[in-house]
Parts: structure tokens; sequence; C-alpha cells
């Protein structure tokens, strides 16, 4: 069984800053200038663990699927 | 499409800086050629893009590469070839390098270092307080509060500020150094950094060099000697040069609309929506630079771009562009709704936004708090602007109270 993750982008927090969406182009896309993801569930890969922890603002949290924050750290 | 491309490129910068300006042109062109032939003083010939939308295109689309800079003769304001480092990189690579220090970065942690960034600016003005006016505004408050900061963030001594503020206008220079002098001074701060590094190996403490340094030794193929002095001594250099000019100049647009400050005089929890409009507002760079190489064709501003070629987004010209904010050449510091990209877009998007934005808060609420007097000292007319730097500051800011 492959365990999935779930990413979730909080908009109040967002800046916009686009740097998830070009580290992880396949995970995050620009929605009216705030981040968000293109698919909630996605194959546990490091590049979507990467944009959470690079995140300014912590806006990304990157969860597995018992819903156990993975990233940010 | 039609194929402007071969037109005479204009030379870029358009004009000398005149203060805190931003040269008209910048407006004519979003209205009627958004993407324009550059001529910079070195390197290759670039397109230039001035609308918001192209430039946040320029600098978020991953077809869009700082990596493939590396080799060619980039289009700069410098003598010198911008070499390497963590602007000069793509994903994974870029990636890899930002990981390493992101963290310390967060909105986060750097709240965790704003009241110790409040007791050092309240201590500068004791001290201007004490000295009695007038005082220099760059030399005793600008210069000494950002620094201070970020030699406490890395671990590098602050008593040694005088060798290494000379040696990070190296950075910055584009004719207020001549090209050996940029050299020994790039050498002299990476050899001052190798060692530091080396020190911290040996005696380790809770800073982020020694941070950086653990990570190296815990991967040692992750990353290279090289990168971790680089990026530390990017981080002092940038930590130096950006703040520290950008908070005179926001102070003396303050004083100079009056009406405005007054304002933010009466209600101080309007200062960060302030700081916002000031970042926007305020052209920092003489003109943009690090252009980013197409990886394929590419439309941006209804020219096709061809692979190969190097696009410069101006973030200055983005900021004021009329689609976006309403009547953009007016300073409004109550501006709601603010998408500037004054701290850049895209996986590049300044590493030291949150840390500078507090920086600016405190400094500016600082100032505004405690010196309800303050003034220029000076006729306008005299105040001494840089010249010879990629960025636009005072070269001194002589104030009274
Ligand atoms: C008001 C102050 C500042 C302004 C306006 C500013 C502006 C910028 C801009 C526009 C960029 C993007 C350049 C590009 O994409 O071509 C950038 C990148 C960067 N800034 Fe800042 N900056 C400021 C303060 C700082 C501070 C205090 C630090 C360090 C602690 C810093 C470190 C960096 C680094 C390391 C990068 C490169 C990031 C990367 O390539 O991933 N900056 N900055
Ligand atoms: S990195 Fe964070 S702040 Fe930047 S766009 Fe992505 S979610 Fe928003």
């Amino acid at each position: 069984m492959s365990a999935g993750w779930r990413i979730e982008v909080d908009a109040r927090r967002c800046i916009g800053s686009g740097s998830c969406v070009g580290m992880a182009q396949a995970h995050f896309r620009m929605e009216s200038g705030l981040a968000t993801p293109i698919a909630a569930a996605v194959e546990p890969t490091e590049t979507v663990i990467d944009a959470a922890e690079s995140c300014p603002v912590e806006a990304i949290a990157v969860r597995d699927d018992d819903g156990v924050l993975i990233a940010p750290a | 499409m039609p194929d402007v491309a071969r037109v005479a490129a204009r030379p870029y910068p358009f004009s000398p800086p005149d203060r805190l300006n931003l040269d008209p042109l910048y407006a004519e062109l979003r209205r009627v050629e958004p993407l324009t032939r550059v001529r910079l003083p070195f390197g290759e010939e670039a397109w230039l893009a001035t609308r918001y939308v192209d430039v946040r295109t320029v600098l978020g689309d991953a077809r869009f590469s700082r990596a493939a800079s590396v080799g060619r003769d980039e289009p700069r304001l410098t003598p010198r070839q911008i070499e390497g480092g963590i602007l000069s990189m793509d994903p994974p690579g870029h990636t890899r390098l930002r990981r390493l220090v992101a963290k310390a970065f967060t909105a986060r942690r750097v709240e965790q270092l704003r009241p110790r960034t409040r007791q050092i600016a309240d201590e500068l003005i004791d001290a201007m307080v004490t000295a009695g006016p007038p005082a220099d505004l760059v030399e005793h408050f600008a210069t000494p509060l950002p620094i201070q900061v970020i030699c406490e963030l890395l671990g590098v001594p602050f008593a040694d500020r005088h060798l290494f503020h000379v040696w990070s206008e190296a950075i910055v220079s584009t004719t207020s150094l001549s090209p050996e002098q940029i050299h020994e001074y790039l050498d002299n701060l990476y050899r001052y950094i190798g060692e530091l590094v080396q020190q911290r190996r040996r005696e380790p403490t809770d800073d982020l060099i020694c941070a950086m340094v653990r990570a190296r030794d815990e991967h040692q193929d992750r990353f290279t000697e090289q990168e971790v002095v680089q990026l530390a001594a990017g981080l002092l250099a940038a930590g130096h040069e950006t703040t520290v000019t950008q908070l005179p100049n926001f102070a003396y647009v303050l004083l100079t609309h009056p009406d405005q400050l007054a304002r933010l005089r009466a209600e101080p929890a309007r200062v960060p929506t302030a700081i916002e409009e000031l970042m926007r507002y305020v052209p920092l760079g003489v003109a943009s630079a690090f252009a980013r190489y197409a990886t394929e064709d590419i439309e941006v501003g209804g020219v096709l771009v061809r692979a190969g070629e190097p696009v410069i987004g101006s973030l200055s010209s983005a900021n004021r562009d009329e689609t976006v904010f309403a009547d953009p050449d007016r300073l409004d510091l109550g501006r709601e709704t603010n998408p500037h990209i004054g701290f850049g877009h895209g996986v590049h998007h300044c590493l030291g936004a949150q840390l500078a934005r507090m920086e600016l808060q405190v400094g500016i609420g600082t100032l505004v708090a405690r010196l309800p007097e303050l003034r220029i000292a000076v006729p306008e007319p005299e105040l001494t602007w840089k010249s010879g730097m990629i960025v636009r500051g005072l070269a001194r800011m002589p104030v009274t109270w």
C-alpha cells in the first residue's frame, strides 16, 4: 500500500513569494497572487519537503496519511 | 508577433540616478514597448521587461534560468563577472543551498530577533540624543543597526565591522572601486569568512555560521567548503548594503512627505503597512540586473524571446505598474493591497526579506516614536547621494531634532 502525503497552503500566511512554485512546479501554482497545491494528495517526494522547508512564512504543511506533520520540521 | 528584436538597444540604465526618482521612460515603455532591447555598461545585450505581469513571469517561470548565465558574458552594471553563488543557480542545486540557511530567515525565527533589534535601535538613539544634534543618520543609525543584527545572527564579530564594511562595498560597486580593488576586497572577505569557518569547526558556537559548518561536515557530499564560505560572505554583505541604504531612503521619503509622516506618528500601528508601501515606492536599484536566460522560446510582453536570450525584469518598473497599483507614482502609506515585488519573486525571492522587513519596521518605528521633531538638517539640494554603486542612497544624511 503506498502511503500518500497531503499538502496544504495556508492562504492567510502565504505572501506570494513564488518560491514553492519555482522549486516544485509539479506541485504548486500561483492563483491570484498566492500559492495553491496542484493536488492535495501526492506521492511522497523530497521536492514538497524542500518547498515547505524553504517557505519564508511556513505557510506550507506536508502531512502523512495519518495527518502527522512531516514538514516543516 | 512583431520581431522588434533587432532595433537598436537603448543604453541602460536610461539615465544617471537622480535621487529616488524613477526615469519616466519606464512608464512609457510599459505602455508602448513592454519588452525592449537594452545594453548595460558590461556584457551582452538583453531584453528588459517593464510590466508587472511580465517581470513576474521572468522571475517566476522555471523556463527562465539563472544557471544558464554561467559562462555567458552576462549583462551587468559591474565590471566583475558575477561568479556563481546562490543567485547563479537553478533548482535543484539552488534548493539544496537555499535550504541550508532558509530556516534561519523564516518570519517566525526573525520575530525572535525583534526585541534585540529594538534594543539596538534604542541604544543608537540614546547615543545620538546624548551627543546632541546634528547627527548623520547614515553613520549613527542606519549603518550600525542592520550590521549588528546580521553579525549576531551569523556569529561574525561586530568589532571587525570596519574591515568587512569596506570589503562589502566590492559587491555593490560599479565604478566607485577599481577592478583590482574589487578583487582584493572580495579575496579579503572570503579569506576572513573562511577563517571564521575554520574557527567554528574547532570551537562550536550557537550561530548560523556554525550551523552551516555543521551541516557541511555532516553531509560532505552535499556542500563544498567554497559554497559555505561564499554564501556566508554573501549574507554578511547583503545584510549590509541593502537595509543600510533603505533605512535612510525611507527616512528621507517620510521627511519629504510631512503630511503622511504626521499620520504615521499618530498611528504607529501603521508602520508595517507603511514599510510595504516604501518598499514599493523606493527604487533601491540604479537598474535591475541578474538577467534570466530563456531555456526555450517564450512569449513575453508580446515578443517571442528566443531560447538562450537573456531577459532582465525591472522590479522598480513593475512596482509602478498602473494596472496593478492605483495611482502608482503616489506614495500612500495606507495602501491596503500591495503585492509589490521589491524583494523579487520566485526561487530567488530575497532570502533576507523577513529580516529586512523587521529591521525596517523597527528602525523607522523607533525614529518616528523617539524623535518626533526629526528633520533634515541641511537644505535638500545639499544632500549628497552615493554614486558608482548599484544602489541609490544617501552618502550622508545630516539630521536634527
Ligand atoms: C531592504 C533590504 C533588501 C532588499 C530590497 C533586498 C532585495 C533583494 C532582491 C530583489 C533579491 C532578488 C534578486 C533577483 O532575483 O534577481 C534578493 C535576493 C537575495 N537577498 Fe535580499 N534584499 C534585502 C535585504 C537582504 C538581507 C538583509 C539579506 C541577508 C541576510 C539578503 C539576502 C539575499 C540573498 C541571499 C538573496 C539571493 C537569494 C537566492 O538567490 O535564492 N537580502 N534580495
Ligand atoms: S513559498 Fe510560501 S509564501 Fe512563497 S508562495 Fe509558496 S506558500 Fe506562499
